[in-house]
């Protein structure tokens, strides 16, 4: 077992922040990919914006400067529109055809 | 210190978001989405990103997955049904996906500087760091926010009149 204090005072390398980032964006592009319901493939996209938002603060935090703060920022937001705007749109589609399946939403029109 | 922490949280947001993928109702998926958003803002305070964690939790955690978990209660949302034409989709898809984090994987290794570690406390940025540097250098940007937003709003109400 290694000594307690030496655990203690150690520091995590950059590397495994962006490693991190890495491993959520390809679940998450795993899940867009494979499944098929929509509220889901909804959800894979929010997590594939927060895997990007963590390699923004790492890179940051690596400059010390603020501006990958300031993108982190600006993707909130814009993932805030996307999500009322979405899920308005997947109320309309669930209201029209009475599915969530994404395969029988295939074609715009009705 | 900081090691124990990044990997508890590392760990805990790797779980939920294969958790998210893997469960089957929308509501499972959801409660795990919002786990990977909690651990990911104590990460984002380990990178001295103070503002942003409160963010996170406030707008992610909370606003934006509210309205999820209220669309999907609103739909009366089910699991997925017939798990059928899904093992065609799986096969063209993790090779994919295999071959996009292989990719990532080496730029990383070689790439990325290992010279200098994430010391906790080393770096921090505060309401008062990225309110000055948002209202002078990205100040415009942030204006057209609001017409985004904007936008956003009209669209959600003009989506959600009934006769559409």
């Amino acid at each position: 077992m290694p000594d307690l204090t030496h655990v203690l005072a150690a520091q995590v390398p950059l590397s495994w922040y962006l490693i991190l980032s890495v491993i959520l964006f390809v679940i998450g592009a795993a899940g867009f990919l494979i499944r098929r319901n929509i509220l889901t493939v909804f959800m894979c996209i929010e997590l594939m914006l927060n895997a990007v938002n963590l390699s923004f603060l790492s890179f940051s935090h690596q400059l010390k400067n603020v501006d990958g703060h300031i993108y982190s920022f600006f993707v909130m937001v814009v993932a805030a529109a996307e999500a009322a705007v979405g899920l308005a749109i997947i109320l309309t589609v669930f209201k029209n055809r009475a599915t969530l399946e994404i395969d029988e939403v295939s074609s715009l029109k009705l | 210190m900081d090691v124990i922490l990044f990997l508890v949280f590392a760990a805990i947001a790797v779980g939920c978001a294969l958790n998210l993928v893997l469960q089957t109702h929308p509501i499972s998926s959801a409660l795990s989405l919002i786990g990977v958003m909690g651990s990911l803002a104590v990460l984002y305070l380990l990178l001295g990103g103070e503002f942003l964690a409160a963010v996170q939790l406030i707008v992610y955690a909370g606003a934006i997955m509210v309205l999820f978990v209220f669309v999907i209660m609103l739909l009366n949302a089910g699991g997925e049904k017939r798990p059928s034409r899904k093992v065609l989709r799986t096969a063209v898809a993790l090779p994919l996906l295999f071959t996009l984090a292989g990719v990532a994987a080496y730029i990383l290794a070689t790439q990325a500087p290992r010279t200098e570690a994430v010391r906790f406390g080393g770096f921090t940025a505060g309401p008062y760091e990225v309110g000055r540097v948002l209202f002078t250098t990205w100040l415009l940007p942030f204006e057209v926010t609001s017409i985004l937003i904007l936008i956003a709003i009209l669209g959600a109400v003009v989506l959600a009149r009934k006769e559409i």
